[in-house]
């Protein structure tokens, strides 16, 4: 509780520095990263994410020093061969993109790995931390170096201000670009330049094995929240900041801990939820609207073919054995039973002992199901000149789902017909 | 004698992955086997939590479950949750991954495993355990042993499955309506690379199996269009990499694995080019051909 006392107090210059300088790679990683995601492009960022290492090591051995500039530019130019090279295969040859991607990420780290373990015989001193890039340490993130990275960060950050209009549209409709006569490539070549940058500098918080995750995984949480992007980009990159927070603070309490794994599940479990929970797009919301919407439909069928059984008597109020609903129409006995019981409940039917039948609420919701099945055959034979015979299915349907909107723009545009198709009166008030 | 060893140990490797690659690539699941292989670490790590040995039955049966899982994962978030299918395979593995990870981190003192073993394997290590029968004799590594019945196992499989996973790559319709469960097949395939994975961990680390899987049958891929054929291609250009990769390592002073892997990369380029038949050198040959021939 101390240490955590001692770290939220900003107090320590160091835990400044390194609580700013994470910060700023993980939110400007997944800024970048949402453009990666709408593009349907995550596993590209994977695959840059592995081809920097070989860039790295090759900075290093060019330099002989672990200068951030040098590094940076290696890994620049290897990130970039790497997408070339899977855009070249993918369109060169019968390869598909997500078996180039596969082939460029894997060999391009195994020469990473190769060319880092022949850096750690070589006997140099400066390059010892130089693994910090395959699981990240925030930690190390002090003195010149922050400052590099900050710089990189808040480039970043201003290229994406300036080019949000064409990134949004780029990947949202490409051809519409193009038709207003926007220099696609040109922006395209801008916004792969962003994402190499965004793996290079994002690497020292979590490594390159788990870059991928820090670009895309805060995008795809932030997507189940909002329809719009501006709002989407900002909430990932709250998402982000907050992981780059834990793992700085996980970095300073257990040093001997890898920072980019722990990024890496803070960051995850915030995607979880957000896939689970979120209000609307959410699996539990989503499973919890469907599970309304079959309860809905269930509903209005028993009290659709209790209205239509009364139709044949002239009676609506005569109450009936489950067993004759079912003649009228096939339902499970033990589950009519429940939701006949459901529905008296909610007041609309009624029943003495194994008798049910409705009540004038019943009748009328029972009735508006038949007017908006009978109205909408009308419209699909009237309006859409489908045959007569094929119409029944697709009005079992939506008879459920018309908004009364819906439902009186219908009644004017069909101008309140008699009968349906198959001659049953169409029953209005 | 020790290289032999290593080169031996590194081309079963080689060879089995490569036989699974063919059908991971041909049914566009090349990044399904990547998340699969990041994915099995946390179950390697605690299976050897629970079993205390890296050798165990229980282990390769926990990995394909595993398997199964991160299959299950990525298919779940997919359609339950709407989530596109790259990303929903780029959050689920990097979360297993980086679960294991820390489970590593966290009982480091337990599990004989360290973070650079997890990314490029001990292959070099390979000659040192060695199983001396109760006479004395010497009968070579073990991991030869191991990554033998692997082989043979999924071998084996091919050979005796081969209708049922031929039709369900190509024609997964044809397939399931002669009776051929094509989810049944999927997974089984799931089960085998994650198997596969788990093996070959210690030898070459978890990414660097990726490699091993794509890039042989990539190769494959581009010179022949009979599978039988491309399978074959790919265990050769599998073992291929392994011989050069090992004493490019040797010369380099590096890493066995990462060389492996940037020979399978040179071996797929020089393919690329060369290929008689989808190479683009005899591409190239064709068109001039073509738009040289006097039009009559």
């Amino acid at each position: 509780m101390n240490s955590l006392f001692e770290f939220f107090s900003f107090s320590d210059p160091n835990i400044r520095f390194v609580v700013i300088g994470s910060v700023l790679l993980t939110a400007s990683s997944a800024i970048v990263g949402s453009f990666t995601f709408l593009n349907k492009k995550s596993l590209v960022g994977d695959a840059i994410a592995h081809a920097v290492l070989p860039g790295i090591c090759l900075g290093f051995m060019l330099s002989g020093t672990k200068n951030p500039v040098f590094l940076i530019g290696g890994a620049f130019i290897t990130g970039w061969i790497s997408l070339v090279l899977v855009e070249y295969i993918t369109s060169k040859t019968r390869i598909k993109e997500d078996t180039a991607i596969g082939l460029i990420l894997s060999v391009f780290f195994g020469i990473g790995i190769l060319l880092l373990t022949v850096i750690q015989k070589s006997g140099n001193a400066a390059q010892s931390g130089l693994d910090h890039f395959l699981f990240g340490k925030a930690a190390s993130l002090v003195g010149d170096d922050l400052y590099t990275f900050a710089a990189v960060a808040i480039a970043l950050l201003i290229a994406v201000f300036l080019f949000f209009k064409e990134f949004t549209l780029l990947a949202f409709d490409k051809d519409y670009a193009r038709a207003i006569g926007l220099p696609v490539k040109r922006i395209e070549l801008i916004l792969t330049s962003l994402i190499v940058l965004a793996v290079v500098i994002g690497i020292q918080a979590v490594g390159v094995v788990l870059m991928a995750a820090i670009l895309i995984t805060p995008a795809a949480a932030a997507r189940f929240w909002t329809d719009r992007v501006r709002i989407m980009i900002l909430l990932a990159s709250v998402f982000g900041a907050i992981s780059g927070l834990a793992g700085a603070y996980i970095s300073y309490t257990a040093p001997q801990m890898p920072t980019g794994p722990w990024i890496v599940i803070v960051i995850s479990m915030i995607a979880f939820v957000s896939f689970f929970f979120a209000p609307r797009r959410g699996v539990v919301s989503r499973l919890l609207r469907q599970y309304t919407i079959r309860r809905t439909i269930n509903d209005e069928n028993i009290l659709k073919a209790l209205y239509q059984l009364g139709e044949e008597n002239k009676n609506f109020f005569i109450q009936r054995y489950p067993d004759e609903i079912i003649r009228k129409r096939k339902f499970e006995k033990d589950n009519l039973l429940k939701v006949l019981k459901r529905l008296r409940a909610q007041g609309y039917v009624e029943s003495s002992g194994n008798l049910w039948g409705l009540t004038e609420e019943g009748k009328t919701r029972g009735q508006r199901v038949v007017k908006i099945h009978r109205l909408w055959e009308m419209y699909l034979t009237t309006q859409l000149h489908i045959a007569p015979d094929h119409v029944h299915e697709d009005a079992d349907t939506i008879e459920h789902l018309l908004t009364p909107e819906l439902e009186a723009e219908l009644e004017r545009l069909l101008d309140y017909p008699k009968q349906d198709p198959h001659r049953s009166e169409i029953p209005y008030k | 004698m020790n290289d032999i060893y290593i080169i031996i140990t590194a081309s079963l490797v080689a060879t089995t992955c490569g036989l699974l690659g063919c059908f991971l690539i041909l049914r566009k699941m090349a990044m399904v086997g990547d998340a699969i292989s990041h994915a099995v670490l946390p179950g390697i790590v605690l299976a050897f939590l629970f079993s205390g040995s890296r050798d165990s039955v229980t282990m390769l049966l926990g990995a394909g479950l595993i398997g199964i899982l991160t299959t299950f994962l990525i298919e779940f978030f997919h359609k339950k949750a709407r989530l596109q299918t790259d990303a929903s395979i780029g959050v689920t593995f990097t979360w297993l991954f980086a679960v294991g990870v820390v489970l590593i981190s966290l009982f480091a003192g337990k599990v004989d495993l360290d973070q650079d073993c997890v990314l490029y394997g001990e292959i070099a290590y390979v000659p040192l355990d060695i199983i001396i029968l109760d006479n004395g004799t010497n009968i070579g590594p073990k991991a030869i042993y191991v990554m033998g019945t692997i082989f043979l196992l999924i071998l084996v499989f091919i050979i005796a499955f081969y209708k049922e996973l031929f039709l369900t790559t190509f024609d997964p319709a044809f397939a399931n309506a002669i009776g051929i469960s094509t989810a049944l097949w999927h997974y089984l395939l799931m089960s085998a690379v994650s198997a596969t994975t788990v093996a070959s961990f210690e030898s070459v680390g978890a990414i660097l199996v990726v490699a091993l899987l794509i890039a042989p049958a990539a190769t494959a891929y581009l010179i022949t269009d009979n599978l039988k054929w491309m399978m074959v291609i790919a265990a050769i250009s599998g073992i291929i990499s392994s011989i050069t990769g090992y004493y490019l390592a040797v010369w380099l002073d590096g890493s066995i694995a990462g060389a492996i892997a940037t020979c399978a990369g040179i071996l797929f380029g020089l393919t690329l080019v060369f290929s008689p038949t989808h190479g683009l050198v005899f591409k190239k040959i064709n068109a001039l051909e073509v738009s040289t021939k006097p039009s009559n």
